[in-house]
């Protein structure tokens, strides 16, 4: 039986066509998922992220918990208000999920991750957390609306309360304000600028309603895909999984190495990664031709490397196939060919994002 | 419920087919095949001058999220091809039966056209195929 979150009926009576995802019955797209996603780029665009998995974690020694936690360290954030991206590792560096982890207070986080992986990690961090006393509430009460695009901002900000207002209004990337059970936080998924709202379920509504009185268009999960890959950000169970560390899927900048002492789970591991030599990298690729990438598809580097696609797709900005794909870890290569079918075609090896600001932006790979 | 215009015959893989003054077959996908594979990005067609057999594949469309084959209605030799397609694969989107026909085909005897679906039939195929 599949879970809807509480915009489920605002969804259909809009005209969305629903699809099962994790579970979950969710908006694939609400007529076009190519308008929809410039839409986000070109103005705002609003996506139901309410399948997603929050908790909060309190206790005395929860900050000493998330520091064991997470490859990323929670020592970084400032204070309350602040937000964190972070792998969380099992015992032999694989990745059990991606996240956000935002501060609300010295005994206080606020984790969000997957909608796939919900049973997995809250099972992992309730065994994790017990010698730390810590404890966790799954907020199947909150609601989660992402608005992104460059017009977000201003259209939030207009929807708010007075109060989140005045907070929000100085919020910089990777910051959250909240008042009462409202939380805004300046992060997002599709690489543009915008919010993400944690708010109770029974007022998602009229929250999505004042949005669109703002001109924000709803978004469902296909430009949502579309968006991302664009903007180069891995998406979890496609671009990594259980088998590959950070290292090896783009995220070594997440690995929180410093200071030496502290020990996380998976970091001994990672350590004699680093020493022996990953297996493979993460490069993103452009396909040369007509076509498109997709997951799965086989792909040779000029120098023999190999490789599988990861994630592929249709960029609807650069309106050409793009991918994100592991290849071998030694490859220096710009060029090579993927399998599509039964043909090999030229693809092109670039270091990702490949859009920034609705705009092309490509370097080399790594 | 997507539309099924009752002058045209059908393919049960979702292929349109109508027939010409002049003999020739033009050929599609229909709308309920376009709504499933969602905005098309890129059309594969091929080349003016290819037989094919009815059940063979022709053609490739590509949504975003997925490939899917269109089949040839029947056997026959392509006599023309939409060339527009090429720039402008949301045609099949926006109009499937119009603008966005995909390959004219010079069929090898009348028999095959007179034996695909008829609209009534392929109504009742699509419908029991939706959610």
């Amino acid at each position: 039986m599949s879970q809807r979150t509480a915009l489920y009926p605002w969804h259909v009576s809009i005209g969305a066509k629903m699809v099962d995802f994790a579970g979950w019955e969710m908006p694939l797209h609400y007529g076009s998922q190519l308008d929809e996603h410039h839409c986000v780029r070109r103005a705002a665009g609003m996506f139901d992220v309410s399948h997603m998995t929050v908790l909060d974690l309190s206790g005395a020694r929860v900050h000493a918990f998330l520091r064991y936690l997470l490859a990323n360290d929670v020592a970084l954030l400032e204070g309350p208000g602040r937000a964190l991206y972070s792998c969380m590792l099992n015992e032999a560096g694989g990745i059990l999920d991606d996240l956000i982890i935002y501060s609300l207070s010295e005994s206080k986080y606020r984790l969000v991750s997957n909608a796939a992986t919900r049973s997995k990690v809250v099972a992992w961090i309730a065994r994790q957390g017990e010698p730390f006393a810590v404890e966790v509430a799954e907020r199947t009460d909150v609601a989660l609306v992402a608005v992104q695009g460059p017009l977000a901002r201003q259209a939030v900000l207009r929807v708010l309360d007075r109060d989140l207002q005045v907070l929000t209004s100085s919020l910089a990337s990777f910051q959250a304000a909240w008042k009462r059970e409202t939380l805004v936080a300046r992060t997002g998924y599709t690489g543009e600028d915008g919010f993400e709202i944690m708010i109770p379920r029974e007022r998602a509504l009229d929250l999505v309603q004042a949005l669109r009185a703002q001109d924000v268009t709803p978004a469902g999960l296909a430009a949502r895909d579309t968006l991302r890959l664009e903007a180069g950000l891995n998406l979890y169970g496609a671009d990594m999984d259980e088998s590959v560390t950070p290292l090896e899927s783009g995220l070594g900048w997440t690995v929180g190495w410093q200071p030496e002492n502290r020990d996380f789970i998976g970091r001994k591991a990672l350590k004699a990664q680093r020493v022996k030599g990953e297996r493979w990298k993460r490069v993103g690729l452009l396909l040369q031709e007509a076509g498109v990438m997709r997951a799965h598809q086989r792909v040779l580097t000029a120098d023999g490397g190999e490789g599988v696609v990861t994630s592929g797709g249709f960029s609807p900005t650069l309106k050409r196939s793009i991918a994100l794909a592991r290849v071998s870890a030694n490859t220096s290569q710009q060029s090579g060919t993927v399998q599509i079918r039964q043909r090999l075609h030229p693809v092109r090896l670039i270091k990702p994002p490949f859009v920034r600001h609705g705009q092309p932006c490509f370097g080399a790979a790594a | 419920m997507s539309n099924v215009p009752e002058e045209l015959r059908y393919a049960k893989t979702h292929e349109w087919v109508r027939q010409e003054d002049d003999g020739t077959l033009v050929m599609g996908i229909t709308d309920h095949a376009q709504e499933l594979l969602g905005d098309l990005v890129y059309v594969e067609l091929p080349e003016v001058g290819r037989t094919v057999q009815a059940r063979e594949e022709l053609a490739v469309v590509e949504s975003v999220k997925a490939a899917a084959d269109v089949y040839g209605p029947v056997t026959g030799e392509v006599v023309g091809i939409n060339e527009s397609l090429v720039e402008s694969p949301e045609l099949i989107n926006r109009d499937p039966y119009g603008e966005g026909w995909m390959v004219r085909l010079k069929p090898e005897s009348a028999e095959e056209f007179a034996n695909l679906l008829d609209a009534a039939a392929y109504s009742a195929l699509a419908e029991s195929e939706e959610d």
